[in-house]
């Protein structure tokens, strides 16, 4: 395998982007501190990675951002959604990290059991 | 941190926080000379010295802007339980650069731990930013650098699907390499 193969991967997405715009609809944003990384964050990511490879998935962005002062609830993602308002989960493991990725990305239903703040 | 690989993420984390355009990361494991080496450098915004010594104590930190945290004390701790060295140098507006020893037999040693996932989450957790990783093991280098991986992508983003399964492939592929005898 050689990285130089991306070359290919970018002008077969190019040619999908000019087809239906390929802004990202959605930002993961993952806590990636001290306390997300000894709760699991990397799997966490890695969930998120996997589901969105699994489900082709191309208006998703992944992101990562620092502490967020909520150490008791780590791994903690931030779901972003233009127009709406941001949506903070907690203690999402990878198994949470699946499902956030089938019930609100895809189908747009918060999963409510994981949701720790709202931020309009 | 129960693995080598996540003061990895936390250190480079470190590193982000603080600004830095460009990160270094070295890992390099030696079995004949009994050893692993971190090193993390970047050109963040630097850590003054009077910060530099309470860096050190684990009850330190900078809190509003929060540049250092747990994760260095930890690394310290790790090196120092393993019959390792840990150093820091850090210059205001310039950078910093940190360098853990590790004695690779030490019983307390944590394992390496998944590799595969952290320079997965490596580039992907340093979005706008310049990582370089080199992994170095008993003679044999693997070398990733996202600012290459960007210039091949273009606007394409690396969340992109394919640009996933190919990381993922291509990760796994260079580490296997890596394994590959050598020993005898």
């Amino acid at each position: 395998m050689k990285l130089e193969d991306l070359r290919k991967i970018r002008e077969k997405a190019e040619k999908e982007m000019q087809l239906r715009e390929g802004k990202g609809r959605i930002r993961i944003v993952i806590g990636m501190g001290t306390s997300g990384i000894a709760a699991g964050a990397r799997e966490t990511l890695k969930a998120f990675l996997d589901e969105i490879e699994k489900r082709a998935l191309t208006d998703v962005i992944i992101a990562q951002t620092g502490e967020k002062g909520l150490a008791s609830s780590e791994p903690v993602v931030i779901i972003e959604e233009v127009n709406k308002p941001k949506i903070v989960y907690g203690n999402v493991t990878s198994e949470v990290a699946k499902r956030i990725v089938a019930e609100h990305i895809v189908n747009g239903v918060i999963v409510s059991d994981h949701v720790i703040q709202i931020e309009e | 941190m129960n693995e080598i690989s996540l003061h990895i993420i936390d250190i480079v984390q470190n590193s982000i926080s603080a600004g830095a355009k460009n990160v270094k990361v070295r890992l390099s494991e030696d079995s004949m000379k009994d050893f692993v080496l971190l090193e993390v450098e970047d050109d963040g915004v630097g850590i003054d010295e009077e910060t530099l010594h309470m860096v050190e104590d684990p009850f330190f930190t900078t809190k509003t802007g929060k540049h250092v945290g747990l994760g260095i004390p930890l690394l310290k701790h790790t090196s120092e339980t393993t019959e390792g060295t840990f150093k820091i140098v850090s210059k205001m507006g310039k950078g910093t650069k940190i360098k853990g020893t590790f004695k690779r037999s030490h019983i307390d040693l944590p394992p390496l731990g998944n590799l595969e996932n952290t320079i997965l989450t490596l580039i992907f957790a340093t979005e706008g930013i310049n990582l370089k990783f080199i992994y170095e093991k008993n003679g044999k280098i693997f070398r990733i650098e996202t600012g290459k991986i960007k210039s091949m992508l273009g606007n394409v983003k690396f969340s992109n699907p394919e640009v996933i399964k190919f990381l993922k492939e291509y990760i796994k592929e260079k580490l296997k390499n890596m394994e590959v005898k050598n020993e005898a």
